[in-house]
């Protein structure tokens, strides 16, 4: 987030509250950001409004793609490549492909996964992210308010909304 | 998210602690200098590790002849240590996946040293491939690589090869686990760097981590599909491992109970090397509070429940190499309880069949030092099981004149000692650099189960009013 950006933050110190507070705030006409907090609040994201994540799909995607690589490298060296007689087999032995399949299958569907998710959330080696409050991480949870998405409330109104709705601090940043 | 937590549940953080407390805590033994204990464990296992890899080199040097293998006999410590090590490693990846999947939330405060546990003790195990291939230079055709042979591939239909793929499959997807259950607490460590080298490495590897609701939203879903893919995962690792020797021809190895017994052992011998560190680590580390009694039970519960259905498959494969009416099969059987090896099959009997069921009592399973020296027990148990299973299924074959007995050189021995030496190593290092406790996890579920969190906050409230 960018230095010139005009933030308003709540800073809370209970889980139950932040997730109160999220629906009292919106309540009044005034845009939420984001909420930072030190562990996963269930229901959080949808209260301040994020779309659920399609990253089950991308999962799945990822998945079908290593199962198709894994059978398609095994085929084409033990049918087409190079094709031997093992324990008097058939070229094609599928039953004997399944562990392997299922190896490339969760290689690639948790591999993608992971990458998928750096991409999305920004996560990557030296990233050096411009935290809102160094206690996000530790015992705080921190409800950012950008100013200049929400013409319509003043500042001051901002303010006091998030100290009704339980803010222990109220910081500009 | 309020926790309704049963009553009846025992609390798993005790202390009264807050969010704050679980970071200073948990922070504390990776920011401080390091203790003259851990000093003292870490010179001590470095020393193994040495002695260790200079056993390792110098048979990868001389070839696999060093050790004391004979013409009958053509596998025995090296498999048996790998097979050991690979089932210790599975308890990491059970605890975190499948404990989560089962909401199980005493998985919180142990699920990061097991998991660590599980890495390293893959890595012993790995290990003991390398070594057992005679030409480690030459682990990479057990890849399918295209190469100037032709080009001549991989047999796909071996489980030799299903093992190579399943191990490194599972090395990989647990680092990967792992690594990602640690970006969140990096990020803590991060934000209270006091030292530039500290903000600096925490920060390169806690790749930008902000706690934002939309990071969170997605990082549940991604540890719920991880915890999902691993599940069956780690299930098919043992399998495979058992499946070296099940479709074989060798009486004693050639049955169809292996993969769900050898899966079993797995997680049995797993529980209980991850008791043994964890009993270490909570004194060592102070974690008394997170690490409860509770938790001990709870491993003892599962080391049990494990425990027994490896007792019913010991049981189950001397039934049936009975009721088969083939005697090969029964001679193999008769031959571990009464033969020249009897003294190893008594000894996994005992150890695996008999003690843990000694944790049907709750005096005994709440016990530390009992539990401490069970834990060990089990271990040697389960290393006495593999040997079984290897060395006197091969050691009497179908021709009297070649029967023989197997006895380790100090080679075997050595190349044992290395994957000690590289495990305490690597584990000790965990503990210090990185958090033991996985923080966030932890602090997710104490409300309601932290002794009293509630009480306290209420009284917060009073003094703000």
């Amino acid at each position: 987030m960018s230095s010139t950006t005009n933030y308003i933050l709540g800073v809370y110190d209970d889980e139950d509250e932040v997730l109160h507070a999220v629906s009292e705030v919106k309540s009044k006409g005034i845009k939420i950001e984001d909420v930072f907090t030190p562990f996963p609040i269930h229901g959080l994201d949808r209260a301040v409004g994020h779309e659920r994540t399609r990253l089950p799909i991308a999962a799945f995607m990822f998945g079908v793609l290593g199962l198709t690589c894994a059978l398609s490298l095994i085929s084409y060296t033990m049918v087409f490549d190079w094709p031997m007689i093992i324990g008097g087999k058939d070229f094609f032995a599928l039953p004997n492909w399944i562990p392997v399949t299922f190896e490339g299958t969760v290689l690639f569907t948790a591999f993608g996964l992971v990458i998928t998710f750096c991409i999305s959330n920004n996560l990557y080696p030296g990233n050096q992210p411009d935290l809102l409050d160094l206690r996000i991480t530790d015992d705080k949870f921190v409800m950012a308010i950008n100013v200049d998405k929400n013409k319509k409330v003043s500042a001051d109104d901002i303010k006091k909304a998030l100290k009704d709705s339980g803010a222990i601090e109220v910081n500009v940043k | 998210m309020s926790h309704v937590v049963s009553p009846i549940r025992e609390k798993l953080v005790t202390g009264g602690k807050s969010y704050s407390d679980v970071t200073h805590d948990i922070c504390k033994q990776v920011e401080g200098e390091p203790t003259k204990e851990w000093k003292w464990a870490f010179g001590i296992s470095s020393i193994v590790f040495i002695y260790g890899a200079y056993c390792l080199f110098y048979t990868w040097w001389q070839g696999i002849g060093v050790w004391g293998l004979n013409k009958t006999v053509g596998w025995a410590w090296d498999i048996t240590n790998f097979v050991w090590w690979v089932g210790i490693g599975h308890a990491g990846t059970l605890i975190s996946a499948v404990l989560l999947l089962f909401r199980q939330k005493w998985r919180t405060s142990i699920n990061r040293s097991a998991e660590a546990m599980t890495i390293f003790a893959v890595l012993c195990a790995a290990s003991f491939i390398l070594a057992h291939m005679g030409r480690p230079w030459l682990a990479h055709w057990a890849l399918p690589l295209p190469n100037a042979f032709g080009s001549l591939w991989v047999n796909f239909n071996s489980p030799l090869v299903w093992d190579v793929f399943a191990i490194s499959t599972y090395l990989s997807v647990s680092l990967l686990f792992w690594y990602m259950g640690l970006v969140p607490d990096l990020a803590s460590i991060r934000d209270r760097a006091t030292t530039k080298g500290r903000k600096f490495w925490y920060g390169l590897f806690s790749l930008g981590w902000t706690g934002s609701s939309k990071t969170w939203a997605r990082y549940e879903y991604m540890s719920l599909i991880l915890a999902g893919i691993s599940t069956p995962l780690v299930l098919s690792v043992h399998t495979i491992v058992s499946m070296d020797f099940a479709t074989s021809v060798i009486p004693g190895w050639h049955t169809t109970i292996f993969p769900p017994y050898f899966v079993a052992g797995a997680i049995f011998s797993g529980f209980a090397m991850v008791q043994t560190l964890l009993l270490i680590t909570r004194v060592v580390f102070k974690l008394e509070d997170y690490i409860t009694i509770e938790h001990i039970e709870m491993m003892n519960i599962v080391i049990t429940v494990t425990g027994s259905v490896v007792g019913i498959a010991y049981l189950t494969e001397f039934f049936i190499a009975w009721y088969s009416g083939v005697e090969y099969e029964s001679y193999a059987f008769i031959n571990r309880a009464t033969g020249p090896y009897w003294w190893a099959y008594w000894m996994m009997m005992t150890c695996n069949v008999i003690s843990p069921q000694l944790f049907w009592s709750k005096a005994i399973r709440t016990n530390l030092m009992v539990s401490f020296f069970l834990s060990i027990v089990v271990n040697v148990g389960m290393w006495f099981e593999r040997f079984v299973i290897i060395v006197t299924s091969l050691h009497r074959d179908y021709l009297p004149s070649s029967w023989a007995m197997f006895s380790p050189t100090m080679y075997d021995i050595g190349d044992y000692i290395f994957s000690f030496g590289l495990f305490f190593t690597l584990f000790f290092l965990f503990a210090k650099y990185l958090p033991v406790v996985n923080m966030a996890e932890v602090k997710s579920v104490m409300k309601g189960v932290s002794s009293n969190f509630p009480e306290k906050k209420k009284a917060t409230k009073k003094t703000e009013e």
